[in-house]
Parts: structure tokens; sequence; C-alpha cells
């Protein structure tokens, strides 16, 4: 649902300081440049590797950690089809997840080793799952607009370098239009409701509009730059371009319905450019650091979910298999 | 912990204190091929983690089944497929440049027209 491209700045100036074999890196670039994709066997720039394995690993753990919040409604859904949608979305993200916990590993990190750091806190996910999924009209708004979000972030990311990650994202997108489709659905039916649907839909939406803003990172004024992820193709649109497309695709689409957003400032420029007030970038740095409404919870429902199935893991396992790595 | 999941709610979180994979836990990889339609071939779709061939076409199943046509899954241990070294890529350069297997490379029609003008033969 998610990949957060934005490098620490430790990071980004690791990535300018590295020395590689001129050669190698050479050949890497021009394949690059020809539009062709890296394959696992390939030799490639130890921090395009490590990027990249970041990069996945985050995107992994928050398909699993959206199912969370989700999930939370199963139990309550509104009506049979409704419920059906849902437990299917939310097997989705788990698959989700799991595709992209292979595509992690193919670049020689294992699945236990990611799950270890999502829950030391070492890896993170997206911080819009730290929100919790107060009514039914959250999950309207989750599988319409963060959905809508997660499209926009991985259509564009599918285009990148790296092979098995970009099988995994079309795979991804291909399933998630369905989960724009039904949130939309979902949507437009409280939206064209009851007074208190509409009540509902309303407060849904000035909950979610800042953490909406927050999806695609900070502003690139304030976000460390790497010109070599754009050239590696790990990167491939900014922030502020994401979001813009966003805003432009997904805004009309609320506005119509008669729906408002919490934010006066919210409009397009004659640029075509979208503009909006501060979304309080403190309180995105304060969520991701752990003090989110939800953190807490997401990690200790995964922390009890590895520890009571550990059992099972350990009955089924083998020890005269020996692991290795997968090859696409 | 009070949470708005009842699900979350009823579970018992003082006996999870230990929330690590331990390391021992792998199970090895599964290359997953999917056949849609009855004739058609079975194609590479990703792998499944499991620890055996019956485990790893239930989990195939639910990872590259979900949706659309399905006739059949195979799977195969991720160590029992070998491949090519990608750095062998250019054994296969030359092989576009094989016209000579080509339908198209064998092109008769003007040959036969010039010698129908040349003798006047006429059907």
């Amino acid at each position: 649902m998610y990949g957060s491209t934005n490098l620490s700045e430790e990071d980004a100036r690791r990535m300018n300081t590295t020395v590689e074999d001129p050669e190698k890196l050479e050949a890497f670039e021009a394949r690059i440049a020809r539009g062709e994709k890296i394959e696992p066997q390939d030799w490639m720039p130890v921090e395009y590797r490590k990027q990249l394995i970041r990069m996945i690993e985050q995107h992994a753990h928050s398909e699993i950690v959206g199912a969370l919040p989700e999930g939370t409604w199963i139990t309550r859904a509104p009506n049979f089809r409704r419920k059906l949608a849902l437990i299917a979305k939310v097997q989705d993200e788990v698959g989700h997840g799991q595709l992209l916990y292979s595509a992690a590993e193919t670049l020689g990190k294992t699945r236990e080793e990611m799950m270890n750091d999502l829950l030391s806190g070492k890896s993170k996910y997206s911080n819009v799952f730290n929100y919790p999924a107060n009514t039914w009209a959250d999950i309207a708004v989750i599988g319409f607009l963060v959905d809508g979000a997660a499209i926009v972030n991985q259509t564009i990311n599918s285009k990148g370098s790296y092979g098995p990650y970009c099988r995994a994202l079309e795979r991804i997108c291909y399933e998630e239009s369905f989960h724009l489709k039904q949130g939309h659905d979902n949507v437009v039916y409280l939206a064209t409701g009851t007074k208190h649907q509409r009540a509902i839909l309303q407060d849904a939406i000035n909950r979610w509009y800042r953490p909406l803003l927050h999806f695609f990172g900070p502003p690139d004024v304030q976000s460390a730059h790497s010109e070599k992820l754009m050239k590696w193709k790990v990167k491939l649109a900014s922030n502020d371009d994401m979001r813009n497309q966003f805003l432009d695709m997904y805004v009309p689409k609320i506005l119509e319905l008669d729906i408002t957003f919490p934010d006066p400032n919210l409009k397009k420029n004659e640029d075509g450019i979208w503009e909006f007030s501060d979304p309080d970038w403190d309180e995105f740095k304060r969520v991701i650091n752990g003090d989110g409404p939800c953190n807490a919870e997401r990690i200790a429902v995964r922390k009890f979910a590895e520890e009571a199935g550990r059992w099972v893991r350990q009955a089924l396992m083998n020890p005269s298999e020996k692991y290795q790595v997968p090859l696409a | 912990m009070s949470s708005l999941d009842p699900r979350v709610n009823r579970l018992d979180f003082k006996k999870a204190t230990d929330g690590e994979v331990h390391t021992n836990s792998h199970l090895i990889t599964w290359e997953v091929f999917h056949q849609d339609k009855r004739g058609k071939q079975a194609v590479h779709v990703g792998i499944v983690h499991a620890s055996t061939p019956e485990m790893a076409l239930i989990l195939a199943k639910e990872q590259y089944a979900r949706r659309g046509k399905t006739t059949n899954l195979w799977v195969a241990k991720t160590s029992d497929v070998y491949t090519f070294s990608t750095h062998d890529e250019d054994i296969f350069e030359t092989t576009p440049e094989k016209t000579f297997r080509d339908p198209a490379f064998y092109k008769v029609r003007d040959r036969i027209e010039k010698f129908q003008n040349r003798n006047k033969v006429t059907i």
C-alpha cells in the first residue's frame, strides 16, 4: 500500500561517498539508462541494494500493518456484501506484504530479519496506519483515499529499475484497483445516504486530511535528496509531485459529493499546482518516531501474532532443508 | 490496552513478551507457476515460503489464484531450479541474427515473377 523513498540525511551522505568499481558501475548505470531492469543476480552498487531493501521492506511492513486498522471493522461491516469486500481487501493487503517481502528477500535480507526489524522499531512502516479507524466511514475513506494515494505512489514506482519490485508492484496495482473502486463505492453510498451517514463521512475526511498530505513524505525543500536514487530509478518522482498528482485526481471526487476538506487554503493555482495549509510536519515526525495514536497497539498485535504462532512455525520446520535466496 | 478492534481486546498481551522471530524459523521458498487456462503454459509468478509441497500449493492458491481464472498451479523448490548466470546473457546475443530460422526470411515471389516474365510463362 505504500513505498517510502525518503532518505535519512545519513543515508544521503553515504550515497554520495561510497566508492564503487567504476567499470561495473558504468555498465550498471548504462543498463538502467537503456530502460532495462536489474535482476537479483546482477552486480549492483552497495547503496542501491541497501536503499532498495529499506524501501521495499518498509512497503511490505506497511501492507501488513495496514491490514490492522481495516481489519478493525470486519466484525462490524454494515452488510454481507461490504463484509466480503473488506475481508477480500484485507487478505489482498497481507498478500501484497508477502509479495514485497519476497522481492526484498531476493536482495539478501531474510523475511525473518525484516520481521524482527519491524518488531524492534528499527524498520518503519507508513505513518497513516498509526491512526485509528474510528467509524465505518474511516474504512470508506481508507479504501478510497489511502489506497488512491498508494496507487499513485506504486504506479510510479513500478516503472523503477529493480525487476522483482516492479513485478510485485504490477500485480499489486492491478489488485488495488479493486480496493479503490470498492472504496469509492463505499464513500459514494455514505455521501448520498442519510444525514448521519454524511456526517460520519465528513468527520472521517476531516481526520484523514492531514495524514493523507503526510503520506507522500516531507516537502521537497525539507527532504534529503539523492540524484543517484533518481538516476538509478529507485526514486522516480519527488514527494511534492506525487502529492500534487494525488490531490489533482482525488480532491474533485470528494468535492463533487458536497463533502469538504478542513482547509480553507486548499486550492489549485493557475500553474496547476495544489496549495494547502501547513499540515503540521512536526506531527508527522512525532508519529513516525512512535508517538502516534496507534503505534503501540500495531506493534503489540504483531508481536503477539509472532509469539502465539511460533509453535506452529516450529512444528512445520524441516531442519534438514536449507534456505536459499529466491530466484526472482 | 483498549482498542477499537474487539479482536485485539480479546488478546492476552501478557502472554506475549518475547516478540522476536527466532532465526531458525526460516521456511524454504518454492517457485510458483500459474496456468490460467487448460492448454496454456504454466508461467512463473513468484514464490511462497513453505515446509512441504502440499503447504506450498495451499499458500500458492491463496497468493496467486485469488482472482481471475486458474486451471492449475505448480510449485518447485527454489533450490531445485537451475538457471544460467545473468553474466552469461551474451550467449543468447546472436540468436536474433539467425534470420535463416525465420519463415519471413524466405521470399521467393520476386524470383518467380522475374522467371515468368523472362520465359513468358502464363497460367
